[in-house]
């Protein structure tokens, strides 16, 4: 167990690298797979994508613990006030959801969350929902440890009208350069993709995460166990 | 003084043998024999209403009709005093609607909370019903709508309906209309046109207020404009003399 400055055991932390990009007719959410306590990967495939309501996934980045807390409830007022509506709620309310969860516990947690899905009204929409509660519509986010490396290639990867294909490759191509770079990001890339004809969810194994250094050999194939 | 309920009308919390609740039905009655008459029409997303008034009264200075949100606004009958206080209660639910979820309360959920709110007051001893009826006219994404909220905490969606004195005769008239197939403006007309026929018989003096939410206001409640009331009333006067001339 890794151990803090104060001798107190570190909690576990999404070190992370989570994504997310609208496209032509829909959304695609991205996410690695690492969690760590301090130098240790307690789990190397974790899930960050929580679904909140058929067509709405938060993508989940900070305090593993606080995010998972903030998305159960997200999940409980959603499922409320679908059925007070008659009718699933909006993308931009969930988000306001969180965001609102975020901006009144400010002091007290260290979630920095996405909200990306698709309604009838709007649409594919992406909310960055980051620590201390403030809410941003935005054609793609990044958030998390690993976010930092690669603001730039979604800068430039991104297209307005991409198709889904296109969306899907670039929010890979975005992970697993992130995944190279930053040590708290890595293992496995999952994506869900959201459209008007549902949620597609999909898992890229270890070593099938594109590699960018022909030195490196891709995970997986460099140790034979037992 | 014996009456229909004697014995069984004394609270809110006795059923009649016969299964009523008197007190509701009490509540009731203080809406159906209000000396004014509300008339909301949906297609026209409108809640007109008609007041009388005493000659040492300000014109216009006490209002009937009253803004929730900018979307949503009602329009009670019956006790003004008891409607006042579901006016505030909606004005409430609307706004922490909106501080929690970030978007303005549908119309429907607004009707749904309002009908609950009135209800509770059936049920309790210690409380009575309110004596008061809404007429609620939104807009909002699924379109514009009208609901009537009554004492006993039923509600329900509109075409067109009437609460008051009066309603039966302003009912008559709106089921002759074609709610679904005239615009906003000429809804307008119809309502004033409709009230004026229908006070006519009392020969007391009144004074009309119209309210409208439509794609003409922009999707916002708000009085109609002076200039559209105005012609309502001409026109509406002009239609109760040309029929008076028929006779």
């Amino acid at each position: 167990m890794a151990l803090d400055a104060q001798g107190k055991a570190e909690a576990p932390h999404t070190g992370t690298t989570i994504v997310a990009v609208t496209f032509d007719g829909g959304v695609v959410l991205g996410a690695d797979g690492r969690v760590s306590t301090g130098t240790y990967i307690s789990n190397r495939a974790s899930n960050k994508i929580q679904q909140l309501t058929d067509s709405i996934y938060l993508l989940r980045s900070g305090s593993a613990a606080d995010t998972q807390a903030i998305g159960d409830y997200a999940r409980y007022f959603s499922e409320q006030l679908a059925a007070e509506l008659g009718r699933a709620p909006n993308v931009s309310t969930v988000a306001k959801l969180v965001s609102t969860m975020n901006y009144q516990n400010k002091e007290m947690l260290m979630g920095a969350m996405i909200v990306a899905g698709y309604d009838e009204q709007k649409g594919g929409q992406v909310y960055g929902c980051p620590i201390g509660g403030s809410l941003v519509q935005e054609q793609w986010a990044v958030d998390g440890s690993g976010s930092t490396y690669i603001w730039a290639a979604l800068d430039d990867g991104f297209k307005e009208g991409m198709t889904r294909a296109e969306a899907e490759q670039l929010v890979v191509d975005a992970l697993s350069l992130a995944m190279a770079r930053d040590a708290s990001s890595g293992g496995i890339i999952r994506t869900v993709t959201l459209d008007k004809a549902g949620a597609t969810v999909k898992y890229v194994p270890g070593n099938e995460v594109p590699t960018w250094f022909e030195d490196l050999p891709a995970p997986g194939t460099a140790m034979a166990v037992g | 003084m014996s009456g229909i309920g004697t014995g069984y009308d004394l609270s809110a919390t006795t059923y009649s043998p016969d299964g009523k609740v008197f007190q509701t039905d009490y509540a009731q009655k203080a809406v159906d024999n209000s000396r004014v008459t509300s008339v909301g029409a949906q297609r026209s997303r409108e809640a007109v209403e008609k007041l009388v008034v005493s000659k040492l009264l300000v014109e216009r200075s006490s209002r009937r009709i009253h803004n929730i949100d900018r979307h949503a606004g009602i329009c009670m009958a019956g006790l003004l005093p008891d409607g006042r206080m579901v006016v505030n209660r909606a004005a409430d639910e609307a706004t922490n609607y909106k501080s929690f979820y970030g978007e303005p309360i549908p119309g429907r959920v607004l009707c749904e909370r309002l009908a609950s709110y009135m209800h509770l007051f059936n049920l309790y001893w210690s409380m009575r019903p309110y004596g008061a009826a809404g007429l609620l006219a939104t807009y909002d994404d699924d379109g514009p709508a009208l609901y009537l909220v009554e004492p006993s905490g039923v509600a329900h969606g509109y075409f067109g309906t009437a609460v008051g004195k009066a309603r039966q005769a302003v009912k008559n008239e709106l089921e002759k209309m074609k709610l679904g197939q005239i615009t906003c403006r000429e809804a307008v007309v119809e309502a004033a046109k409709i009230l004026h026929k229908v006070h006519e018989e009392d020969g007391k003096p009144f004074e009309i207020e119209i309210s409208w939410v439509c794609d003409e206001s922009g999707r916002v409640h708000q009085k109609v404009p002076a200039e559209v009331l105005a012609e309502a009333e001409a026109a509406a006067k002009a239609a109760l003399e040309e029929s008076d001339m028929e006779d």
